[in-house]
């Protein structure tokens, strides 16, 4: 084969190796994810209407859970966003000392939600195997803790990384993207929030 | 953008240095290793392969018990899991592996004209997670343990009070696994399609397969979260006492047919487009001509993409629904009749105005045509209430969906091997053993499952293992049961025509059909950096409209394992990617899940103490290490410039 041809090339060695937003190709993976997540709490709470449709009463023979956690638990998810939105807003930057505090700031929080979900949990006035009514709305927050979980740990695991030097390039993406599944949770939390204990109270 | 003066180009080094950056271990560990797309998606093909030789076995075993009236080869308990293993293994085990992940994995890099496939150590957990599935419900059934609700496990009969011990727990476990692995894939195609495509290859131009995977790319995403969500449903219902599906308590068992034929219908697109773009593939290289209708066949898989999520309910017409839903959905169900029938019209007129060549893989195409226009025909029918309830149930349905599924997508599986074999192992498949193959397939298929339409307006029910004299359904049965040993001569011929094909078979060259698409641009089999060159695009079959010195992409790295990351429309480049090299990490990751999985089945606890090797096993993955990630070029983006 000839070695040597004279060809037309196209350069692309001075573009980019990292890109922040929607042009990262992990940011439309992290986005393909929240759709396959999303997908599933909206079928749990696709469920949850379609069985009210199969009670007289709801929720049935139950007290509503209790809603001072509800309102808390929404108010820390919340509070969350700030810490969430800096890490995001400093990433680009590289400043691995904010970033830091950005990314404890929010593992921080995350560890708040998770003590006051435990207290949410103790507090939905029903066991999961009562009734139809108590399966799916453990399943629901249930399914939000897992995600819940996950996020504290990634962020653990990435403020983890800011204290090494592999703390940049494609990592301060990263960073960013990690702020986008936590708004992720944090809608998902509200959502959680207004079915179980909004319904509860008018449907 | 102008065409540049051309350049001199040196590849002298390039190959050797292409191929130590982007090689692959080897030896056992290094199996577990490679995380590149050709040899994933090979392993895809092998395994789903190997899996539908063994669905194969179980159906004609199944047909072997029904040859004549109370035969009693086989005891109803067998009988039961048989049909139900292998329903499960043909839909999850092979179906979606071969056509979506398999076909997909394999051929939409080379057709990106990229390198590898966006997050390979993701595609390659994705495969380690479907074969623990798949043997999962295998090794079940050999331990006595075989799923036996039907492959679609309806509740009550699947739930704890009728299907006591493990034998549904571990079919709802195995959809998690599969439907995890496809989930994985999805992700991996749909960045890949939508970032990694050759600059000039703008929306406009992208090839109909791709178009294809990114349709049920996002099916899948949309679709698979619902059988997960049901499965799970059960699995919870029957180890921890959830009540989902209890009506004592205000649970409802049509709860868990809605959710599963939410995934259940669009299934069968997922099945079914995988299987379309190859028809389009086929049939414009063999008319020798571009396809006809490029933008209607485009729409017409994006509304099937849609329509394919709203006619789940004409599963449940028996379920007696109000009749206002029945109305709507049987008229969604006609409607997805339209997109698929300007398609076949498209095909037909690619055909009329090219000139054929009735190559092997055609010849398939035509089985396609043949037997999958029978199956929409009666599928018609069964959208039509009335008719679905006289037959509801019956072996006309079973002929139905056999004609669907294997009309629609093993004939076309079969034309994309023949087609797709040669790129894969370098060598050309035996024509005439290919022909052979083809007619003892064809016949068989229709011997076997034609004369189930008859049985089943008959009113021979699916799923009993046996049939009194009296019913007089003897002879059709035996005649299906003959229909078996074609199709099964048929698969031993293609085995054999494989294997000799790679040892004695004529070389193939890159391009021994000449086609159009990229990956017919690299030598066969491709080497693991795939192109030597990086193309560009400049027209829809980019390799019939190149311009005789059609430019090339320089300035990716060679000395690591880098991409061209190009926008979603219009295929400008955007910026340079370095992609993950091989790991074992993803292969610890998926047995640690599948401790996970696997163990939740026996006890709730398995997922909370099952998690902890999962963080570890991925924090293993993810954690940085190797060199420092490239610097980023400090000034704002730079454009893309055509060397003068």
């Amino acid at each position: 084969m000839d070695p040597i041809r004279e060809r037309p090339v196209l350069d692309v060695s001075g573009l980019p190796t990292v890109m922040f937003g929607k042009a990262n190709t992990t940011w439309l993976a992290n986005l393909l994810y929240m759709m396959i997540e999303g997908t599933m709490f909206a079928l749990v709470v696709a469920s949850y209407f379609y069985l009210r449709t199969r009670s007289s009463s709801w929720p049935p023979g139950n007290l509503p859970p209790t809603l001072g956690w509800g309102i808390t638990s929404g108010a820390i998810f919340l509070i969350s966003l700030v810490p969430a939105r800096y890490a995001q807003r400093v990433a680009p930057s590289g400043d691995r000392s904010k970033i830091r505090w950005g990314l404890l700031a929010l593992a921080g929080v995350a560890v708040i939600a998770m003590v006051v979900r435990g207290f949410e949990l103790a507090n939905l006035n029903c066991r999961w195997n009562e009734n139809a009514y108590a399966s799916t709305v453990w399943a629901l927050l249930g399914l939000h803790t897992g995600h819940l979980i996950t996020e504290f740990i990634e962020t653990v695991v990435i403020l983890c990384v800011s204290f090494t030097d592999k703390m940049e390039g494609t990592r301060l993406a990263d960073v960013a993207i990690n702020s986008d599944y936590w708004y992720f949770v944090v809608v998902t939390a509200i959502l959680s929030d207004f079915v179980i204990y909004g319904t509860t109270r008018f449907l | 953008m102008a065409i540049s003066e051309p350049v001199v180009v040196s590849q002298s080094g390039a190959a050797d240095r292409l191929a130590r950056t982007w090689a692959q271990p080897r030896g056992f560990w290094g199996w577990f290793q490679n995380v590149h797309h050709t040899a994933i998606g090979v392993r895809f093909m092998v395994t789903s392969f190997i899996f539908f030789l063994l669905g194969g076995v179980l159906a004609a075993m199944m047909r072997w018990q029904l040859v004549r009236p109370e035969h009693n080869a086989i005891g109803p308990d067998l009988y039961n899991q048989l049909f139900t293993v292998h329903g499960s293994t043909m839909i999850f085990l092979f179906a979606v592996p071969m056509m979506f992940q398999g076909f997909g994995v394999y051929v939409v890099p080379h057709m990106c004209g990229t390198r590898n496939i966006a997050f390979p150590r993701l595609n390659a957990f994705s495969y380690y997670i479907y074969v623990v599935g798949a043997l999962l419900l295998w090794v079940g059934l050999f331990l006595k343990t075989g799923a036996d609700a039907g492959w679609f496990a309806y509740v009550p009969l699947s739930g704890p009070e009728f299907t006591p011990g493990k034998r549904s727990d571990f079919w709802a476990q195995m959809i998690t696994f599969t439907e995890v692995s496809a989930l994985g894939v999805a992700i991996c195609i749909t960045t890949t399609i939508l970032r990694y495509r050759a600059p000039g290859m703008t929306l406009n131009r992208m090839p109909i397969l791709l178009w294809e995977k990114l349709v049920t790319s996002i099916m899948v995403i949309f679709a698979m979260p619902s059988v997960m969500v049901v499965s799970s449903m059960l699995l919870m219902d029957r180890t921890i006492n959830t009540q989902f599906f209890n009506p004592s308590v205000g649970g409802d068992v049509l709860l868990y047919q809605h959710l599963f034929w939410f995934f259940g219908h669009p299934e069968v697109y997922i099945i079914f487009l995988p299987a379309t773009a190859i028809v389009s593939t086929v049939v414009a290289v063999f008319a020798r001509r571009h396809i006809f209708g490029y933008v209607p066949i485009v729409t017409s898989v994006v509304a099937t993409g849609f329509l394919g999520f709203s006619v789940w309910v004409h599963h449940m017409f028996a379920t007696g629904l109000p009749q206002m839903s029945a109305s709507f959905f049987t008229a969604a169900s006609l409607m997805i009749v339209i997109p698929t029938a300007v398609q076949f019209y498209c095909w037909m007129a690619t055909i009329w105005h090219g000139r054929l060549q009735l190559k092997l893989p055609m010849l398939w195409i035509f089985g396609f045509f043949f037997v999958f226009l029978i199956g929409g025909l009666s599928g018609v029918m069964l959208a039509s209430v009335p008719l679905d309830w006289q037959v509801h149930d019956t072996f006309f349905v079973v002929a139905h969906f056999h004609y669907v599924l294997i009309g629609g997508a093993l004939f076309p599986m079969f034309g994309g091997m023949y087609f797709w074999i040669p790129k894969i192992t370098g060598r050309m498949m035996n024509d005439r053993l290919g022909k052979i193959h083809f007619w003892l397939f064809f016949v068989g298929f229709n011997l076997t499952f034609f004369t189930m339409h008859f049985l089943g307006l008959h009113g021979m029910p699916r799923r009993v293992y046996t049939y009194t004299p009296e019913m007089r359904w003897g002879a059709l049965n035996l005649l299906a049961t003959i229909g078996v040993v074609f199709m099964t001569a048929g698969i031993l011929v293609f085995i054999a025509n494989f294997f000799q094909s790679k040892a004695t078979g004529r070389f193939a060259g890159p391009n021994p059909w000449g086609a159009g698409s990229l990956e017919w641009a690299t030598p066969s089999p491709p080497p693991h950096y795939n192109f030597l060159e990086l193309p560009t695009v400049n027209g829809r079959e980019a390799l019939w409209e190149a311009e005789p010195n059609q430019p090339i992409v320089g300035g990716v790295r060679e000395d690591i394992p880098e991409v061209l990351v190009t926008n979603t429309l219009d295929s400008e480049p955007e910026y340079r990617d370095e992609l993950p090299g091989p790991s074992i990490w993803p292969f610890l990751t998926a047995i640690a899940v599948s401790i996970a999985f696997i163990w939740s089945i026996f006890s709730p606890w398995g997922i909370a103490y099952g998690a902890i090797p999962v963080v570890i096993t991925l924090i293993g993955w993810l954690w940085p290490r190797g060199h420092s990630p490239s610097p980023r070029v400090p000034e704002p983006a730079l454009e893309a410039r055509w060397i003068r």
